[in-house]
């Protein structure tokens, strides 16, 4: 591992963040939009079947599916990056592609994590109370571990797509299902078991259940299930997206 | 004179596909200006990469500066700079950056970076634009910047794949005074490859003569037109491969220039 190597990328990716102030505003559009219209409009129903605030309910999801949303992006990044010719440039420098993808993951995942914080800030601003204050600071790590899961699989993703051809193909069949069938928008401890069994193979819903558990205080897999399967699933894309990103040849 | 780069046997494939690059052997010396003089397609740029790490060869060997790119690929990346055919800076960030970002990844240390950095944009005249972002240069201008990122971590050779393609005739009268004082002043090793005869023949010292991946002739400029007893390097050309040089549109990847052959109707 080449510590100047994960550094650049990282950075790289951080001042690009800091510096689009439109993408960081567009990008709130959407959770807003869920926020507000199945927050408010679903929160009476959700309240009728006994199942309490639907808003609070779903702050988590909502946290999670920005977070979801810009860390894979960020990994497509790398197709951009081989289009406009960049991704040459740091395949010719004198460091290992294991640390240009680490710090290519690693920079994503710190923005996607940066764009969860806004959002969490943004579900309080629209009427979300997190059932307590000492829960915000472990949330916060919970989001970056969330962060680091998906920057990794778009790693993996990128690498294997040569041009935006596919983008279509991997919002629809990947990053959509992985947000609808986590359990983002609906509790799993109702659903039925062909559901439930698809939720558990999705990676998305240890993390929205373990943001639950700090900031809601209720969750159904358990706190230390649900970072462990974090913490492997972390560690297996990182291996593939590695592998991956080493066999690329331009 | 040191040979600084030395290919033996090389061959690259693609697939079921004819080899891009077909039994290839040659050496620069160090120190020296090398020209690969070909039309597009002819398997330059699948050469370029292979030399420089980015591509594994289907045979032969490989040394740049002493080191095997398949065997030793960072050594062999220390030692050269490049400028690709086709852009490759970050649009999103400034001269500056771009190239404070390529000094770190080199390992070049902070208290030399940028007195180099500096000192690079002074010769390629781009100091005044220095925090500019890249995406607001002209394609002259970012090629320049190209080359002086190249050069910013002091390597033995550059490599320039197609340096003056798409350039009006004073910037590339400015590129080739670059390259030429530099080659004079620290020495470097310059490999370019070019379709342009004029170029070939008034910059480089050897200049090897590739078509269908294979050298069909190696040696000064002045040699190879007394070889084919010819008065320019345009008829020596066209002496030793029996047609004209192909001027195609630039751009396109390689592995599409090959398939464009194919399809094309290849010669065997």
């Amino acid at each position: 591992m080449d510590l100047n190597g994960v550094y650049v990328m990282w950075l790289r990716e951080v001042k690009r963040f800091f510096r689009s102030k439109s993408r960081i505003v567009g990008s709130l559009g959407q959770p807003l939009l869920f926020l507000v219209a199945l927050g408010y409009g679903l929160g009476p129903v959700f309240q009728k079947a006994g199942q309490g605030d639907y808003l609070a309910f779903i702050a988590p999801g909502i946290i999670g599916m920005s977070i979801i949303f810009t860390s894979i992006f960020n990994g497509m990044q790398v197709i951009w990056d081989r289009q406009f010719g960049f991704l040459k440039e740091t395949l010719v420098a004198p460091v290992s592609r294991l640390s240009i993808m680490f710090g290519r993951t690693l920079g994503g995942a710190t923005v996607a994590a940066l764009q969860g914080t806004i959002v969490l800030a943004l579900t309080i601003v629209v009427g979300f109370r997190p059932a307590s204050l000492t829960g915000i600071l472990p949330a916060l790590v919970l989001m970056l571990l969330i962060a680091l899961l998906f920057s990794a699989l778009g790693m993996v993703v990128a690498s294997l797509l040569r041009d935006m051809q596919g983008f279509q193909l991997i919002m629809n069949f990947l990053v959509m299902p992985l947000f609808f069938l986590s359990g983002a928008l609906f509790p799993l401890d109702h659903v039925p078991e062909g559901l439930l069994l698809v939720a558990r193979f999705d990676p998305l819903s240890y993390g929205v259940d373990a943001l639950r558990i700090f900031l809601l205080g209720q969750g159904i897999f358990g706190i230390v299930p649900d970072v462990a399967v974090l913490v492997g699933a972390i560690a297996a894309f990182l291996v593939l997206g590695s592998y991956f990103f080493s066999k690329i040849e331009i | 004179m040191d040979a600084i780069i030395e290919v033996d046997h090389l061959t690259k494939r693609f697939g079921g596909n004819p080899p891009a690059v077909d039994d290839v052997t040659f050496s620069v010396a160090k120190g020296s200006v090398f020209a690969f003089l070909g039309p597009n397609g002819a398997g330059k740029s699948t050469t370029i990469k292979m030399l420089t790490t980015l591509l594994r060869p289907t045979a032969g060997t490989i040394r740049v500066a002493g080191h095997d790119p398949a065997v030793d690929p960072d050594a062999v990346r220390h030692a050269f700079g490049i400028v690709f055919q086709d852009p490759s800076l970050d649009d999103d960030l400034t001269a500056l950056e771009n190239l404070e970002f390529h000094g770190i990844l080199y390992g070049v240390p902070k208290e030399t970076r940028r007195a180099r950095i500096l000192e690079l944009l002074t010769l390629v005249d781009l100091m005044e634009r220095k925090t500019d972002f890249v995406r607001n240069f002209s394609g002259g201008m970012k090629r320049r910047l190209e080359i002086a990122r190249g050069l910013l971590h002091h390597p033995q050779i550059i490599f320039l794949d197609e340096p003056t393609l798409g350039l009006d005739p004073q910037t590339r009268n400015h590129l080739w005074g670059y390259v030429q004082r530099l080659n004079r002043d620290e020495g470097i090793t310059v490999f370019f490859t070019t379709h342009y005869m004029e170029e070939a023949d008034s910059i480089a010292q050897r200049i090897a003569i590739i078509d269908h991946g294979r050298i069909i002739a190696e040696g000064s400029g002045d040699a190879l037109k007394a070889k084919t007893k010819t008065a320019s390097l345009e008829e020596a050309f066209l002496a030793l491969t029996g047609s004209a040089i192909r001027e195609e549109a630039g751009s396109a990847t390689d592995r599409m220039r090959q398939a464009r052959q194919i399809w094309g109707g290849r010669r065997r």
